[in-house]
């Protein structure tokens, strides 16, 4: 007998629980301060979730599934995201979309029940919100597709749940990706939970990262509550991709510290004790110990970066709140490039403009 | 003028497209070396290149959902899936996204994609080779579905479809790619969408049919004709969105129908026809609308094809029912 291969999943981690450096840190993070934006935009993914959560729990919006506990990954992933990449996100990565320009009002609008809370005027080539789990994996392969065909130096990053790893589409999308080494980086992120699946019964894979491995793509594990670490690994794995070197599979490990989503209860399948233990691990707290131990931080600036997120969380919700309804027409308008004839008079009726019968 | 089977036909088209709009991709399974299984796609791979002529892996979910993907980031990927019994794996994107996508981003990407796949029984193919799903895709939202019945109209509905905007699901009827032979201009010229073709005019009874059984439908008029009863075909063609002003016309008219689909009957698309006859023919009809359909049963294979499949005596039984009834 002979070993014919072996592999080995790489995991990578700078900061502490406690927000101190582990080693030396990459290159960019040399000078701390360039680390700030990063971190105010974690802030103000917190303050906006916050805000989404108070208005669906005040019957101003639909269900929300919330960012609470992702937002080193959502920030890290923003920071090194070209403007000419494109985002394939899942339902919960209104903090990628944020640092991709889009207005937060839009992303209110969209679980507020309007699509035209997926117009992103801000980064027009993004994809909107997918709810189908791993479904837009395979989108992701067609667009990293479309840019190889025309080789261009641009990447697709696309989002995926632990739970989305068990479906064929991720598998399926994986290995298309590796047979013609697109420029595309699949993040999964893996919050520990798919609704009230944990994550060691989602799969007997000791971690998903190898998941990669049997589609011959490469594959590492970062720890998604540390922003540097983040930072690091999907800016390299997204230079690989723009570079012709193929497409990889980013495992982050974070853990839901919400609810699945507003219309769950976490506490029917999971213990208080668990949960405390995984807000030791949040990684807010963590980038700011650090900011802060490194001198770019203060309470002052704390002080003024809270009440600045609570500004733009509360004129979101104002800007939300102020997009007058759709109208009947909007479930029409958009079906097709040019509505057939043959639907007219559907849309007629919908808008009250005719009777059904009289035009059946 | 070439003479051309339908099978050369959507070949020619696909060539053409490709040839117009450097945009177009074809991909599929065994699309490239071997030009596809029924050889719709020969030749294309030495033509116009590996990058733009993607032999896929055996993923259908993937190879629609990358299409949406190819789509929406500006190209017109055409996607063969090998045969329709296969086609259900893809439901997902297509129901999903694909119809939904121009929507879901109110305009901001859109998905100008197109799906052939052969479709239909009497191939003396393995099972599940033999399936009829258009109903299964006409019930779906944003997207169009297409059921050419000759060599000329593959030619330019495919180059219609192609150029459409939106997700078109093309069904090609497999037990007509070799057929007959018929005078195709390999002209570029697409057919309109969203329109039925009447093949022939009658006045005492419209025979209205889509995609292979437009052949037999057309055999039933000939023996018609025969006994001095003038019928009317109509090939639907496109079935979503349905032409019903053709169909209305023809049955104003006639005031009798036959409607032909080898699908199973129930919720077939020959239902939908029928209701809409009902719903907006009901002065016209001096007959019951006949539907003659596949049964309500698996698809059988091949040694029960032909009792599974409507025919021309069955079609004539039905077509004698709605003009003897007073
Ligand atoms: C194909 C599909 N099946 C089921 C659902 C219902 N559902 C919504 S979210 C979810 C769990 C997803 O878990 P995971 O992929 O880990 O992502 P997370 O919600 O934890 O971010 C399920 C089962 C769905 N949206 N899509």
């Amino acid at each position: 007998m002979s070993v014919v291969a072996r592999f080995e999943v790489r995991y990578t981690q700078y900061l502490d629980e406690r927000g101190r450096a582990l080693g030396p840190l990459p290159e960019f993070a040399r000078d701390p301060r360039a680390l700030v934006p990063a971190y105010r935009a974690m802030v103000l993914m917190r303050a906006l979730d916050a805000k989404a959560i108070a208005l669906q729990r005040t019957g101003r919006m639909g269900t929300y599934a919330s960012t609470l506990g992702k937002e080193a990954i959502d920030a890290g992933c923003g920071a090194v995201l070209e403007k000419d990449d494109v985002v394939l996100p899942s339902y919960r990565e209104s903090g990628v979309l944020f640092l991709r320009g889009v207005a937060p009002h839009r992303v209110f609008l969209y679980w507020g029940g309007d699509e035209r809370g997926n117009v992103f005027p801000e980064s027009p080539r993004d994809f909107p919100f997918c709810v189908p789990i791993a479904t837009q994996l395979a989108h992701a392969v067609g667009v990293a597709y479309a840019i190889r065909l025309r080789g261009e130096r641009r990447a697709a990053l696309a989002f995926a749940g632990d739970g989305a790893t068990s479906k064929g589409d991720f598998h399926e999308a994986l290995n298309a990706a590796g047979v013609w080494c697109l420029p595309l980086v699949v993040l999964v992120v893996n919050n520990q939970y798919a609704i009230s699946m944990p994550r060691r019964r989602q799969t007997a894979a000791e971690t998903l990262a190898q998941k990669a491995i049997a589609a011959g793509i490469a594959c590492e594990q970062v720890d998604g509550n540390d922003a540097i670490a983040v930072r690091d690994v999907v800016g390299r794995a997204l230079a690989r991709a723009r570079a012709g070197d193929g497409p990889t599979l980013v495992e982050a490990l974070t853990y839901r510290l919400s609810d699945h989503t507003t219309a769950d209860d976490a506490s029917r399948y999971r213990s208080a004790e668990e949960l405390a233990e995984a807000w030791k691990r949040e990684p807010v707290a963590r980038l700011r110990a650090w900011l802060a131990a490194n001198g770019a931080w203060t309470k002052e600036d704390e002080v003024a970066l809270e009440r600045e997120c609570a500004a733009r969380a509360e004129a979101a919700a104002k800007a939300y709140l102020e997009t007058p309804p759709p109208d009947p027409e909007q479930m029409f308008r958009h079906l097709y490039a040019q509505l057939p004839a043959a639907y007219r008079w559907q849309r007629a009726a919908a808008c009250g403009e005719a009777t059904e019968d009289a035009c059946a | 003028m070439p003479a051309l089977n339908l099978v050369e036909a959507v070949n020619r088209a696909l060539a053409r497209a490709m040839e117009d709009d450097p945009r177009v991709v074809v991909l599929g399974e065994d699309v490239g070396v071997n030009g596809g299984v029924f050889r719709a796609t020969v030749g294309l791979l030495e033509r116009f290149g590996p990058e733009r002529v993607v032999d896929t892996p055996l993923s259908e979910a993937l190879i629609a959902g990358m299409a949406i993907g190819m789509a929406a980031e500006g190209l017109r990927p055409v996607v063969e899936i090998q045969f329709a019994g296969f086609a259900y794996a893809t439901l997902d994107q297509i129901l999903n996204h694909a119809g939904r996508l121009r929507h879901r981003t109110q305009g901001r990407l859109s998905c100008p994609m197109v799906m052939r796949m052969p479709c239909g029984a009497c191939i003396r193919a393995p099972e599940h080779h033999s399936e009829s799903p258009e109903a299964i895709f006409a019930h779906v939202p944003g997207i169009r579905v297409v059921a050419p019945s000759s060599p000329a109209r593959a030619y330019g509905l495919l180059l219609a479809a192609i150029a459409d905007p939106d997700p078109v699901v093309f069904l090609e009827p497999a037990r007509l790619y070799r057929l007959w032979r018929e005078e195709v201009a390999d002209d570029g010229a697409p057919l309109a969408l969203d329109r039925a073709f009447v093949l022939r005019e009658g006045s005492d009874l419209t025979l209205v049919s889509w995609g292979a059984m437009v052949y037999e439908t057309l055999s039933a008029a000939d023996a018609l004709a025969r006994e001095g009863v003038r019928a009317e075909v109509i090939d639907v063609a496109t079935l979503k969105p349905l032409d019903e002003e053709t169909i209305l016309a023809s049955v104003a008219k006639t005031g009798r129908c036959v409607v032909v689909t080898e699908a199973p009957r129930t919720c077939s698309f020959a239902s939908e026809v029928a209701a809409v006859l009902a719903g907006r023919g009901l002065t016209s009809l001096l007959a019951p609308v006949e539907r003659v359909t596949g049964w309500d049963t698996v698809t059988p294979l091949a040694r029960l094809e032909a009792r599974y499949m409507p025919d021309v005596p069955r079609i004539l039984a039905a077509a004698r029912r709605a003009l003897a009834y007073r």
